[in-house]
């Protein structure tokens, strides 16, 4: 018997139909893995199923225990025991862990809040998720990993039986998605059951039991893990077999377009102390640079400061094409000079999410499609069609707001936007993060058309199969500092997690 | 669904805001026994507005850099005074008075802006810190007796452009709008401008001309416009209020624009305080004291968000007009005093009530 059933579920939007006659269903019990690109309609199912949308916005039904309900609001499907582990965790920074666990479900006696039983209470959840910290830390001093963790035994202490997990391991370290694991199999021995939602796949081979895979707004498959493999459960998510994901670019290596020496950083909150200590490298024309390490290590702080957004105080010195140059003081210093950064968190550094796809292309180039000191709109929309056509977004228009687009749609404007300033050297941060397979491909496509063009790469990626199999040579950093650099033809996995993690680490503890 | 992500639904938006006012002028229309609707009250109703629009030209593009400035009605009565007495005191020409007023107010926007930008203190908190200081300056400058200066300099509150003038600007202008309307696309749009500038020039000349501060704030209206939509410093503003990261890492000098935007709001001050001077006779000690309100009222009323990212100078405009209108009407109509007030806030808390309505339901 199923715990929970979702029967033939439609839901329709102004022009789209985001799901079409999907069915899922959960067992006491199990972890059922939902996979899908971007677009797919994961979020909506989801949605459906916490009440996000209220019943009767959607066709179907939804069977808890074989009976019929109708969940109005996120409240409703609660109080049945279903909770939402969201992508972006809803906890107070400032606020103590204890007074998180319990936010909202005070434990009152005449209107005042009882705080022993508030610690016992909280002490309890800590416990059954196994996490050894102080009641009365805020929660802004832990690491992701230990938050998540939070969010989990409030959802426990809130008698939750359905876990709703959407993309839970995005910002963990490895040694953190570990724990999360152990924690999942230990819950799930208790009789609780999940929806796991992730990207990378070889999370799901781990920890579910069943797979359904949505493509379109249609449910494709439904099968027990035992019975797929990854590279099946990538062609059912695309439609189509996925032979080569990391097309390493066979372009001819050209002169050194940057040098970079001695390059430190400080950590603006603790002075004397090095985000970035004494890092050296080159990147050539036509070659991708891969730089790996764990979550910490200093590569996006190796990135973007070298990019003039340095919050600390940054040394070392720089040759763009063969040109003497001070470190760059600001980002428009390093674009005049042909760097470019796609950042990491596309939504904070990359987007203005309430405004077109055309004013997000040009953002980085307006200074120059002016005509006698005004925009030159003609310019503007051609060169935007120009680059919205050659990163093949997908987009009704130029007018629509870029949060309208799927994650690998926006992706690509981003690198629109940059590839619009004619860098000569392109950084890129977590290039593929929380974008679907098929996007992932035209990126890493785009990446090699660009090397063929004579760009030089940086490319700093948690996903090690993608450093391993686009980068020309690779860069290991630890601790801020540069552990390794090795070929491709040298670059294992072993050989690179060893430099990543040689030292003993204590960063996110 | 193109239809629904456009990014700004101008049309839609736009004409709501002109159906509130012809409502607002229907009804006082009524209630005044057309009174309302006379030449010379529209006239009145114009110069009336004209010095809260002028502020709210620039109180837009400062609130959609996602920076607010309380200190402009204060600012405006200093300046004012600064002009009145150059002109007055010190028998200074009138070029020289109106260009030093107007560096004077830049200067001290450059300043406002610098302490924001480079100390990092929220605008909130230096313009009203500006604000109490330049209530101070006012007083101690003119030791609270007002100054008035002579018909030479009244001019600009208070002349009209002869109607022979007007109509040669008024066609002037209508034919380059005639020649954009030529283009395919917003032929309705231009042809609608065209029908209003004679509208407007028509009912000004049926009284004494446009007057000269009403085509002061026109003026200043379309250079702030074309700055805001025509100019990558525009542009960019607009960026820094959607997301000042994504604008930073973007290469926009995001410390240099909001220097300027707050130095371009100064020199509005400038100007502002010399129509403002102008138009009641005399500079006093309590000359442009809540006017910050009033610009900010009439920008947030024409749909700029004070979130920063949004707004445009012409609905404030529309904004600036609908409270003169309220006001002018309640006037005519021997309201109580105290009703305007009460009305005009409560029409501020409905109109972004409805602003914020409208965009919920397009998420």
């Amino acid at each position: 018997m199923s715990l929970l059933e979702l029967k033939n579920i439609t839901k329709d939007f102004p022009g789209v139909r985001a799901l079409d006659g999907v069915s899922f269903d959960l067992q006491k019990g199990e972890v059922h893995a939902l996979c899908g690109e971007n677009g797919a309609g994961k979020s909506t199912l989801i949605k459906i199923l916490c009440g996000y949308y209220p019943s009767g916005s959607f066709g179907g039904e939804i069977l808890f225990n074989n009976q019929p309900v109708h969940f109005k609001s996120l409240k409703d499907s609660e109080e049945k025991g279903i909770a939402l582990i969201a992508q972006e965790l809803a906890l107070v920074p400032d606020l103590s862990v204890a007074e998180n666990l319990l936010l909202g479900r005070w434990p009152l006696k005449k209107g005042l809040i009882q705080w022993k039983k508030v610690r016992e209470e909280a002490r309890q959840a800590l416990e059954w998720v196994g996490l050894d910290v102080s009641l009365d830390t805020p929660v802004r001093e832990l690491g992701v990993g230990q938050q998540q963790m939070i969010e989990i035994a409030k959802a426990l202490l809130k008698k939750a039986e359905i876990l709703v997990l959407d993309e839970p391991t995005a910002a963990l370290t490895e040694a953190d998605v570990q724990r999360l694991f152990a924690l999942l199999r230990q819950l799930k021995a208790k009789g609780l059951s999940a929806v796991y939602i992730s990207h990378r796949l070889e999370e799901v081979e781990q920890m579910a039991d069943r797979v359904t895979v949505l493509r379109d707004g249609k449910s494709i498959i439904t099968a027990p893990m035992a019975q797929l493999t990854r590279d099946k459960i990538i062609s059912h998510m695309v439609g189509r077999e996925v032979k080569n994901l990391y097309p390493r670019p066979t372009a001819a290596i050209g002169e050194t377009l940057l040098t970079v020496q001695h390059f430190s950083v400080e950590d603006p909150a603790n002075p004397g102390r090095y985000v970035v200590k004494d890092v050296s490298f080159e990147v050539k024309r036509g070659e991708i640079l891969g730089v790996a390490g764990l979550m910490g290590s200093g590569r996006t702080a190796l990135l973007s400061s070298l990019f003039g957004a340095a919050r600390g105080k940054a040394t070392g010195s720089l040759i763009v094409q063969g040109k003497a140059l001070s470190l760059f003081s600001s980002p428009e210093k390093a674009i005049e000079a042909g760097v470019a950064l796609v950042s990491e968190d596309r939504k904070k550094y990359g987007l203005i999410l309430e405004e077109s796809v055309q004013e997000n292309l040009v953002l980085a180039s307006l200074k120059h499609l002016v005509k006698r000191g005004f925009l030159n709109h003609a310019a503007i929309q051609s060169e935007a069609e120009t680059q919205v056509k050659a990163m093949r977004v997908k987009t009704a228009n130029l007018e629509v707001w870029i949060n309208k687009l799927s994650g690998g749609n926006q992706q690509k404007v981003v690198l629109g936007k940059w590839l619009m300033t004619q860098p000569k050297v392109l950084f890129l941060d977590e290039p593929t993060r929380g974008i679907d397979v098929g996007a992932k491909a035209e990126i890493y496509e785009l990446m090699g058309q660009l090397a063929a063009q004579g760009l030089g790469i940086v490319l700093v990626s948690s996903d090690l199969p993608e450093i391993l199999g686009l980068s020309h040579r690779v860069l290991v950093l630890n601790q801020g500092r540069m552990t390794a650099q090795m070929s491709a033809a040298e670059a294992t996995p072993e050989k690179v997690l060893a430099a990543a993690a040689t030292i003993k680490t204590n960063f996110e503890l | 669904m193109a239809d629904l992500n456009k990014r700004n639904d101008i049309p839609w938006r736009a004409l709501t805001m002109v159906g509130a006012l012809l409502l607002i002028w229907v009804i006082f229309s009524f209630t005044t026994e057309g009174t309302f609707l006379s030449p010379r009250n529209l006239s009145l109703l114009l110069r009336q507005m004209s010095v809260t629009s002028i502020l709210a030209v620039g109180m837009v593009l400062v609130i959609v850099a996602g920076q607010i400035d309380l200190s402009v009605g204060a600012m405006t009565g200093f300046l004012g005074a600064i002009s009145a007495i150059l002109f007055v005191n010190h028998g200074w020409p009138l070029w020289a008075t109106i260009a030093v007023t107007v560096l004077c107010g830049a200067i001290l926007g450059h300043i406002q802006g610098h302490l924001v930008t480079w100390f990092n203190i929220p605008a909130f908190i230096v313009t009203l810190g500006g604000m109490l200081v330049y209530q101070g300056c006012l007083l101690g400058f003119t030791g609270g007796v007002a100054i008035s200066p002579s018909p030479d300099y009244l001019f600009m509150g208070q002349a009209f452009i002869p109607p022979m003038l007007g109509w040669g600007l008024a066609g002037f202008i209508s034919l380059f709008f005639i020649y954009r309307a030529k283009a395919p696309g917003n032929r309705l749009r231009w042809s609608a401008l065209v029908v209003l500038v004679l509208g407007l020039t028509a009912v000004m000349n049926a009284y004494e001309g446009i007057p000269f501060p009403v085509l002061i704030m026109l003026v200043l209206a379309m250079i702030f416009s074309i700055t805001a939509n025509q100019t990558p410093f525009g542009r960019h503003l607009y960026a820094i209020g959607g997301n000042k990261e994504a604008a930073f890492y973007s290469g926009i000098n995001i410390q240099q624009h909001l220097v300027l935007v707050f130095t371009l709001m100064g020199a509005l001050c400038g100007v502002a305080g010399i129509v403002l001077t102008a138009r009641v006779g005399a500079a006093s000690s309590d000359a442009g004291r809540m006017m910050e309100l009033d610009a900010i009222a009439a920008a947030v009323i024409g749909g700029t968000s004070l979130m920063g990212g949004r707004g445009t100078v012409w609905g404030a405009l529309l904004g600036a007009l609908i409270m003169a209108s309220l006001d002018n009407g309640m006037s005519l109509m021997n309201t109580e005093a105290f009703w305007q007030p009460i009305i005009k806030g409560s029409i501020l808390i409905v109109a972004v009530a409805l602003d914020m309505m409208g965009r919920k339901g397009k998420n």
